[in-house]
């Protein structure tokens, strides 16, 4: 053995020993990571104590799991400002409660508004509603994601149905106008759905202030719960008894009818519910509410200026999205000229313990906005927990790729 | 024999709710198997007190808890 091939081989060692365990996660656009510990506390619980079927049986540990199922509609109600928690329904994710407020609602001739900067879990059910008779309208965005208010104004129409929007993009975390959009549908008497998958837990979500109708929610990302949580609140004005259920069956509740039952929120949550992954939201949310949104959002919008001033320093780095802080979420999103957005992806987890979303992230509208269809960009999401040196890290590690 | 009332629901998630507002407003209930013989709606209802029947049956309505109606009870 030449005495180069050890010095190489105890090199390589050390640098493992040193880079050991390093994780950095970016990703929690889609999803948070770490929780809190009284999440996993709280499903650990479910599962020890209150093992029952919520709302099936009338005894202690049905009644329990309801309980616990029960707690997580308060929780997510005083998160959302919303007045009736029975009008929250509980979903597997952000994706079925969209699917819920899109096919319950749109039908064969109406008309639906959306804008150019949709995820595919609003524009693939709408592609076949289209296909099913409906008319779609995507409003483009511009270059930077943000949304035109008066291209969108000469979109809804009266008699326009549904107006579909996202509150911020998962791509460049550009917020939407909502409160406008809500005013802009109401106006013109549409119902307005709204997509907080990004939002929900980091920022301020007034669902009665903002005019929403339908608002559909991620569980496992800003409310901080675990996977297989989400959920859509149906507002006063929508009309439940005509809106068709994705799916029907048990719900405990006017067993004795064939009919699924117009009572909410049983008529969208048939077969029994994630009894320990919604006790894990309910702690979650609670978590948030402890901190405050507002809090929340000011220490993610800290890491992901730090991010974006250190990108827009760094050589041959393409940022992407609007340059204001207050119009924007922590989402940044940017490419390394000369370099795959899948190379730069690999080495920063494998060589910088770096862990980020590279490629379309089911967005590919967006990325047409911004001119990075269909190689993507890199994105970095910044959670809750993300320090410092973390931030400085991810930074130092970008350098070093877009320099050779 | 005690004489008791219970609230029935058309869903468990208003039964649950109803425990949380009923609780609240410092009044005593408890959630029991719906009686067969008043409802097969759902599972659970909520037994509280009689003598407490306009406390609660008011501090449901102002909560806008739906109910599927109010019945005396008497049972161990």
């Amino acid at each position: 053995m030449s005495i180069q091939y050890l010095l190489l081989s105890v090199f390589i060692c050390v640098h493992l020993w040193l880079k050991r365990g390093v994780v950095i996660y970016l990703d929690n656009a889609a999803t948070s990571w770490p929780k809190p510990p009284e999440v996993l506390r709280a499903m650990t619980d479910f599962m020890e104590r209150r093992g029952g079927n919520p709302g099936r049986s009338g005894h202690q540990l049905s009644i329990d799991a309801g309980r616990a199922v029960y707690d997580a509609r308060e929780a997510v109600a005083e998160l959302f400002h919303v007045a009736d928690p029975l009008r929250i329904i509980f979903t597997l994710n952000a994706t079925h409660a969209l699917n819920i407020a899109l096919h319950g609602i749109v039908r064969a001739g109406d008309s639906v508004v959306t804008t150019g900067i949709e995820h595919n879990s609003v524009m693939r059910p709408l592609k076949a509603l289209q296909k099913g008779g409906a008319q779609v309208t995507a409003v483009p965005c511009r270059a930077d994601t943000t949304l035109d208010l008066e291209a969108m104004a000469r979109a809804i129409k009266p008699g326009t149905r549904l107006v579909a929007a996202t509150h911020a993009s998962n791509v460049t975390g550009a917020l939407m106008p909502v409160a406008e959009i809500g005013r802009q549908a109401h106006a013109s008497g549409a119902l307005f759905l709204v997509d907080a998958a990004q939002t929900g837990g980091c920022v301020p979500l007034d669902v009665t202030a903002l005019g929403i109708d339908l608002l559909a929610f991620s569980g496992h990302k800003g409310l901080l719960g675990p996977a297989g949580t989400g959920g859509l609140v149906i507002g006063p004005n929508v009309d439940t008894a005509a809106m068709e259920p994705l799916l029907r069956g048990g719900t405990g509740s006017r067993s004795e009818f064939y009919e699924q039952p117009e009572d909410l929120p049983d008529r969208f949550e048939s077969g029994t519910p994630n009894g320990p992954g919604l006790a894990g939201l309910a702690a979650g949310v609670r978590h948030v509410l402890g901190l405050g949104v507002e809090n929340i959002r000011a220490r993610e919008l800290e890491s992901a200026d730090t991010l974006r001033r250190g990108l827009a320093a760094a050589r041959g780095v393409r940022l992407y999205g609007p340059p204001d802080t207050a119009g924007r979420i922590a989402v940044v999103s940017f490419t390394i000229d000369g370099r795959s957005v899948s190379e730069a992806g690999l080495r920063l987890d494998e060589e910088f313990g770096v862990m980020c979303r590279v490629g379309l992230h089911c967005a590919p509208s967006a990325h047409r906005t911004l001119g990075t269809f269909p190689e993507g960009t890199i994105r970095f999401a910044p959670g809750l927990m993300a320090a410092k040196a973390d931030i400085a890290a991810a930074l130092r590690a970008v350098e070093t790729i877009a320099q050779g | 024999m005690n004489s008791y009332g219970v609230v029935l629901f058309h869903t468990t998630a208003a039964a649950l709710r109803s425990e949380k507002v009923i609780e609240r407003a410092g009044l005593t209930a408890k959630l029991i198997p719906t009686p067969r013989h008043l409802s097969s709606d759902c599972g659970i209802a909520l037994r509280f007190g009689w003598p407490e029947r306009e406390k609660v049956d008011m501090t449901l309505k102002q909560a806008n808890v739906p109910l599927a109606g109010i019945h005396p009870f008497d049972a161990p």
